[in-house]
């Protein structure tokens, strides 16, 4: 819980992670250049007093996790989303048996997300029964870039990704987190095309779909999706961080998903360890629109601040928000938008 | 011959999807030249950029420096990614996109640089309609607007340059508000597709920030230094 004068926010951190990209775990050059990247990631966003040195980034504890998230950075609830990259990291990146000793340590922390490969196939589809039944799994993430042999990535539209899909929604797994890109075959194509969300959200009404990272770096055609389908939504992990380097980037960024999404439908993320979500939690409170910005995206009320911060999460995986913090989501879509004024 | 007239020449080399030149990016690490051969590294913001767009530039970076006169021989490598070593051998012996990744495309990449250069064009296209708009003409004067009542305004140039390139229409004649096939925008639509012009607008411009961001961090640039070689 975070409160800045007098008002309360309840916090649900939408994506973390407890890796191991240790030089030990990795694999290949590719776990390395993996790493490296989240790396710069990190460096390049945060403030200069929450970096780590690459030695602790690449493999940090338990006790870590639990101290910045829960007593420095205000999260009553953290949603562990697994990034398993076998083929880069020997016992894998991110697994959810890794998340899984935290969640047994300390259940009410944290929702636990499973993660299924439809490359796997048909020995696949029951090893993630098990793994659904195994942890009273309510959520997957899904990274579609992930290698796996000779395949560089994969679509949500392959035949057996539906088959996992429709897995996914006999088993009651409503929330389906996608991570999207760079992959892919075929290479010729754009590595972070979304489009395979929006035939998915069509063929599985009943199936939730966040896009992390507002579909980045193609959060034009993120928006157009989430415009037509209402059971997509956007996580703000990698668009959060620029409040601190791009203040106006990131009311940009923001006023247009408002505009297209709305505030119901957009969960705060840290994407932890790459960030720490104290100061993105704190200035996020603190942020106001810029006044040159505000006739054409609105002004940020703490009733959006609260949707965004935890509400919306809270709503998807049936998590209890303190009355006193809760919001009503809107009743209705609104259909009237402002005029254009781009001057 | 100079170095700066190679430089002009990369100069007009762009990113495919941030619609800027590579000079200006920071990507042209290194520049050797002796006597009529040269040899440009190029570098990017992060190991596992897409290839397709890493390609391109080391391509049509090679190509642009063997329009330079008196240029006979021109090497040009990417370094510290992922596919470097198949992109450097595939550009040096033109072997094309499709035979420098046997087995992983299905096409060359024609396709993919319209779609971003369509991409590029609707965001100057929203950015000339702001610059006009902050002089005072209304959204329904743009609505009827022709190329040929463009007062003359770099947005107008950066926007113009992009219709050429496209193929598209630009005769005075011509309507300002087109897509990227070169269909004029119904009067009933003008709105929703300047909305749509500036979430893309927005989109490639965070990119390219985004990008120089991780540059500088990946190769220990200072802000606002020469990265220039």
């Amino acid at each position: 819980m975070y409160e800045k004068n007098g008002t309360k926010y309840f916090i649900v951190d939408g994506h973390i992670h407890l890796w191991d990209a240790s030089p030990e775990n990795q694999a290949n050059a590719y776990g390395e250049g993996f790493i490296k990247c989240f790396y710069d990631y990190h460096r390049a966003l945060s403030p200069p007093e929450y970096v780590w040195p690459l030695e602790k980034y690449q493999k940090y504890t338990e006790e870590d996790l639990m101290h910045d998230l829960f007593q420095e950075g205000y999260v009553d609830i953290g949603i562990f989303q697994p990034t398993y990259l076998l083929d880069f990291y020997v016992k894998g990146f991110n697994t959810t048996e890794q998340d899984g000793v935290l969640k047994e340590k300390h259940p009410d922390k944290f929702i636990l997300n499973g993660s299924f490969d439809p490359r796997a196939g048909e020995r696949g589809l029951s090893q993630f029964e098990e793994l659904v039944e195994r942890w009273n799994i309510k959520g997957v993430k899904l990274y579609t870039a992930e290698w796996r042999g000779d395949s560089k990535g994969w679509k949500l539209t392959d035949p057996w990704a539906q088959r996992y899909l429709e897995k996914c929604q006999e088993l009651d797994v409503t929330n389906i987190h996608v991570h999207k890109g760079p992959t892919i075959w075929p290479l010729n194509k754009d590595a972070f095309d979304v489009a395979d969300v929006d035939d998915v959200a069509t063929a599985f009404p009943e199936l939730t779909f966040i896009v992390e990272h507002v579909g980045l770096p193609r959060l034009e055609d993120f928006c157009w999706i989430g415009v037509q389908e209402p059971n997509v939504y956007g996580g703000l992990a990698v668009a959060m961080p620029f409040i601190h380097t791009r203040p106006r980037y990131f009311a940009r960024v923001l006023g247009e998903l408002l505009y297209w999404l709305g505030a119901d439908r957009l969960l705060f993320a840290s994407d932890y360890a790459i960030w720490h979500p104290k100061w993105i939690v704190e200035k996020f409170v603190d942020f106001e629109m810029p006044e040159d910005m505000v006739s054409e995206f609105g002004e940020l009320t703490t009733d959006i601040k609260r949707k965004v911060l935890g509400v919306n999460a809270a709503r998807l995986y049936d998590i209890e928000v303190p009355e006193e913090m809760d919001v009503e989501p809107a009743e209705i879509e609104v259909t009237e938008k402002p005029a254009v004024t781009p001057a | 011959m100079t170095k700066e007239a190679i430089l002009d020449a990369l100069a007009g080399v762009r990113d495919p999807e941030l619609d800027e030149p590579i000079t200006d990016l920071g990507f042209v690490a290194a520049l050797e030249l002796e006597e009529s051969s040269v040899h440009v590294a190029l570098r990017l913001p992060t190991y596992f950029c897409a290839p397709n767009f890493a390609y391109l530039m080391v391509a049509d970076a090679k190509r642009a420096i063997l329009s330079v006169p008196g240029i006979r021989e021109a090497r040009v490598t990417l370094a510290d990614h992922f596919t470097a070593n198949e992109i450097n051998a595939g550009v040096a012996d033109e072997r094309g996109f499709q035979a420098t990744f046997p087995g992983e495309a299905d096409a060359e990449l024609d396709q993919l640089r319209r779609l971003f250069r369509g991409k590029a064009l609707i965001a100057r296209q929203e950015r000339l309609c702001r610059a006009l708009l902050a002089r005072g003409f209304s959204p329904e004067q743009l609505v009827g607007m022709r190329l040929g009542d463009l007062p003359p305004s770099p947005e107008t140039d950066l926007y113009l340059d992009r219709r050429a390139e496209l193929g598209l229409d630009v005769s005075a004649e011509a309507p300002l508000l087109v897509n990227p096939n070169g269909e004029p925008i119904p009067e009933e639509k003008v709105v929703d597709h300047l909305r749509r012009a500036r979430a893309v607008r927005v989109s490639i411009e965070g990119n390219a920030e985004f990008c120089r961001e991780l540059l500088s961090t990946r190769y220990a640039l200072s802000v606002g230094e020469e990265t220039h070689p």
